[in-house]
C-alpha cells in the first residue's frame, strides 16, 4: 500500500487570554491509500485539531503550528501558501463536519453548495457541473436529486443534510476523505444509514478516510487502524484487531471497560474513568493520564514515555511496556471480570 | 395572502399614527390664533378661528380631517395663506428626497464596505482604524461637520459651492455631511454581523472546499451578515430622506426638513399633521417593502400569514 498522509511530531498551539493552550503536542500518525484510520478519544484531546490542520482551517491566529510536518501524496502541505494548500483541499482531501445543521449555507441552494466546489477545482462549466452535483446527490441517496438541488438547507432534514455534506466532500473524487464526528450530532438510526453510506462508498471508490468517532462500536466496525489520542496526544495506535483484544495503554483499557454490553448474557457495570482530562495550558510533563491512572508509578509524573512498540504498527505511549514494569495486563482483565461479578450480583 | 394583510396593517397603522396626533395636539392648550388673541379684536379671531374649523367641536373637526386625509389632502397651511400643506411637501421633497437618497448611498456602499475590512482585518490596523472612524463618526454631531467640511472644500479651497441648492456640486458638501453619522453606525453593525458570520460552521465549509478568501467572503460571507443590517436601513432610510432640520438649515437647502420644527413654534396644525403623516406613511411603507424584500435575501423566511 502507498502512502497517502504522513504526519510527523505535529505541534499545534493557541494563544488564549490566559495563555498558550497546547491543544496538539507531538502527534505522529499515517494514512495508506484506501484505508480507513478511526481517531478516537474525548473532547479536547486534539482530534479535531488535528485534522483541521490537516486542511488548513485552523484560524491564525489565535492558533499556532509549533512544528512538525504533513506531507500529502509525498509533498509538505503544513505552512504552505493557501493558495498552494487549495490545490488539495477540496479536491484531494474532502472534509465532512459534526453538526449539519450548521454547517451548510443557510442562503444557498445545496445544489450550488455541491457544484460551487466542483466549478473551483475542475474545469467545468456551471450547466456541467450542475450535472456533476446532481449526480453526487443521488449518489449519497438523496432521492429527486433534480429537485432537491434547488432546494435549500433548511428544506433537507438532518440526516439528508449530512449526505449532502458527503456530496460536497466526495464532489471532487477526493483521495481521502476526513469525517469529523460525523454522525454525533445524528439520531441514531441515522447514524447507521450515513455510516452505511460512508462504508459504502469507500468501497465503490477506494477513498481513504480518517473517521473521527467517540463511539468504538463505529470504530470496530469500519476502520482498519485506529489511532487513540488523549490529552493533545497520541497514546495507542495499531490495526483495530490488535487495539481491541492487546490494548497495551491504561486509558485504552478504561475507553474499553466504558462501553455499554447490551448484547452480553450477564448486567456489567459501566466503569468510568474517573477525574478530568490535563490542563492543557500547563501540561504535565511526565504522562498526561498519570493523574487518573490507577496504574501509575513515580516515573510516570516525573518523565514522558516512549512509544513503545508492542507489535507490528502496534505503539503504546506507556511505561508500563518497559520492560523493568509490572505485569498489569492481568490486573486489567481480571478487572473486567470483576466487573461481570459485581453486575451480576445486582 | 401575506402581503394583502400587511398592507391593511400598515393602512391601521397608519391612521392610528394620524389620530394620535390629532389627539396630542388638541391636548395642548391654545391654539394657533392664540397669540392674535391679545392684539385683534374678538371677531376678527373668531372669524379666523371659522375659516380653518377651528370653531367645530373636536370630533367633528376629527371627522372633517379624517375626510381630507382619505383624500390626500392635507389642507392649508394657516401660516402661509397661499399655500397648502400639499404644496408645500411637494415643493420641498424633491430637494430632501435626492439629499437623502444620496447620503444613504454613500452611507451604504461605504459603511458596508467599511464593516467589511475591518471584520476580515479582526483586531487588526485595519479594523482598529475603521472603528476609529466609525465612532469619530457617530460622536461628531452633524452641525460641527458641515462648517468643518464648508470651511475647507468652499472657503478655503474653493472647490465646491458653500450652500444653496441646484446643481450636484451643491449636493456634495450636505451629503458627506448626512451620510457620516448612518456610515458609521452601518459600518458598525456590517463589522460585528460579519463578524459572526465568519465564525459559522458553514463558512468552515465553504473553505473546506477549497474556495478563495474572495469567494467565501463575498457569496458565503456577506449576503449572511446583511440581513441585520437590512432591518436598520428602513427607518434610517426614512429618517434622511424626510429632510433634515439642521443641514437643511446650514446649506440653505429648500426642503422639507424646517416644517417640522416651524409649524411645532407657529401651532400650523395642518401642517404638523400633514409632515407626521407624511413621515410616517414614507415609513410604513419603507418597512413594508423591507419585509417582503426579506423573502428575497433570507429563504428561510416565507410569506404566509402564519407564522410558522
Amino acid at each position: 500500500m502507498s502512502r497517502l498522509l504522513d504526519v510527523n511530531n505535529l505541534k499545534v498551539n493557541f494563544k488564549t487570554y490566559g495563555g498558550e493552550v497546547k491543544a496538539v503536542r507531538d502527534v505522529s500518525f499515517h494514512v495508506d491509500k484506501g484505508e480507513v484510520v478511526a481517531i478516537v478519544g474525548e473532547s479536547g484531546s486534539g482530534k479535531s485539531v488535528t485534522v483541521q490542520t490537516i486542511m488548513g482551517l485552523i484560524p491564525m491566529p489565535p492558533g499556532i503550528i509549533k512544528g512538525g510536518s504533513i506531507k500529502f501524496q509525498g509533498k509538505e502541505i503544513l505552512g504552505v501558501s493557501k493558495r498552494e494548500l487549495r490545490k488539495v483541499k477540496g479536491s484531494k482531501i474532502g472534509m465532512i463536519f459534526q453538526d449539519p445543521m450548521t454547517s451548510l449555507n443557510p442562503t444557498m441552494i445545496v445544489g450550488k453548495q455541491i457544484a460551487e466546489g466542483i466549478i473551483a477545482h475542475q474545469k467545468l462549466s456551471k450547466k456541467e457541473a450542475k450535472i456533476k452535483a446532481i449526480e453526487m446527490l443521488k449518489l449519497v441517496g438523496i432521492p429527486n436529486a433534480e429537485e432537491r438541488y434547488n432546494q435549500y438547507p433548511h428544506e433537507f432534514s438532518g440526516g439528508m443534510r449530512q449526505r449532502a455534506m458527503i456530496a460536497i466532500a466526495l464532489a471532487c473524487n477526493p483521495e481521502l476523505l476526513i469525517a469529523d464526528e460525523p454522525t454525533t450530532a445524528l439520531d441514531v438510526t441515522i447514524q447507521a444509514q450515513v455510516l452505511e453510506l460512508m462504508k459504502d462508498i469507500q468501497k465503490k471508490t477506494d477513498t481513504a478516510i480518517i473517521l473521527i468517532t467517540h463511539d468504538l462500536g463505529v470504530v470496530a466496525e469500519t476502520a482498519q487502524r485506529v489511532i487513540v489520542m488523549y490529552g493533545g496526544m497520541m497514546v495507542e495506535s495499531g490495526t483495530v484487531y490488535e487495539l481491541f483484544e492487546n490494548p497495551r495503554h491504561p486509558y485504552t483499557w478504561g475507553l474499553l471497560n466504558s462501553i455499554p454490553d447490551v448484547d452480553g448474557p450477564e448486567k456489567k457495570k459501566l466503569i468510568p474513568i474517573e477525574g478530568s482530562p490535563p490542563d492543557l495550558f500547563a501540561p504535565p510533563k511526565g504522562c498526561p493520564f498519570a493523574p487518573r491512572c490507577k496504574f501509575a508509578m513515580d516515573i510516570c509524573v516525573e518523565e514522558m514515555p516512549g512509544n513503545f512498540e508492542i507489535g507490528e504498527g502496534h505503539l503504546a505511549k506507556c511505561w508500563l511496556n518497559d520492560e523493568r514494569a509490572p505485569k498489569v495486563e492481568q490486573v486489567f482483565a481480571s478487572e473486567e471480570e470483576k466487573a461481570i461479578a459485581v453486575g451480576s450480583e445486582k | 395572502m401575506y402581503i394583502v394583510k400587511r398592507f391593511i396593517t400598515m393602512l391601521v397603522t397608519i391612521w392610528v399614527i394620524a389620530s394620535l396626533t390629532f389627539l396630542i395636539m388638541k391636548l395642548i392648550p391654545g391654539d394657533p390664533f392664540a397669540s392674535d388673541a391679545d392684539v385683534l379684536p374678538e371677531e376678527v379671531v373668531e372669524n379666523m378661528r371659522a375659516k380653518y374649523n377651528l370653531d367645530e367641536p373636536i370630533p367633528v373637526q376629527y371627522v372633517l380631517y379624517l375626510k381630507n386625509l382619505v383624500m390626500l389632502d392635507l389642507g392649508p397651511s394657516i401660516q402661509s395663506e397661499t399655500r397648502t400643506v400639499n404644496d408645500l411637501l411637494a415643493d420641498g421633497f424633491p430637494a430632501s428626497a435626492t439629499l437623502g437618497i444620496q447620503a444613504i448611498v454613500v452611507a451604504l456602499i461605504f459603511g458596508l464596505l467599511l464593516g467589511i475590512i475591518a471584520a476580515l482585518n479582526h483586531n487588526k490596523f485595519l479594523d482598529y482604524a475603521s472603528m476609529i472612524f466609525a465612532i469619530v463618526g457617530i460622536s461628531v454631531p452633524s452641525f460641527i461637520l458641515a462648517p468643518l467640511l464648508i470651511n475647507f472644500f468652499a472657503v478655503k479651497w474653493g472647490i465646491l459651492p458653500v450652500a444653496s441648492w441646484g446643481s450636484f456640486q451643491h449636493s456634495v458638501l450636505p451629503t458627506l455631511a448626512l451620510a457620516v453619522t448612518p456610515l458609521a453606525v452601518v459600518a458598525r453593525f456590517m463589522r460585528s454581523s460579519m463578524l459572526e458570520v465568519m465564525n459559522q460552521n458553514y463558512i468552515k465549509t465553504a473553505d473546506a472546499k477549497g474556495l478563495s478568501s474572495f469567494k467565501i467572503v463575498v457569496s458565503h460571507g456577506i449576503r449572511n451578515a446583511i440581513l441585520p443590517v437590512v432591518s436598520f436601513i428602513g427607518p434610517l432610510f426614512v429618517a434622511l430622506i424626510t429632510g433634515t432640520f439642521v443641514i437643511e438649515k446650514i446649506f440653505a437647502i429648500p426642503g422639507i426638513g424646517k416644517y417640522f420644527v416651524d409649524s411645532i413654534f407657529n401651532r400650523d396644525y395642518p401642517v404638523i399633521m400633514g409632515t407626521t403623516v407624511f413621515f410616517s406613511t414614507i415609513l410604513v411603507v419603507t418597512l413594508f417593502l423591507i419585509d417582503i424584500s426579506y423573502r428575497f435575501i433570507d429563504p428561510r423566511i416565507k410569506l404566509t400569514s402564519k407564522g410558522d
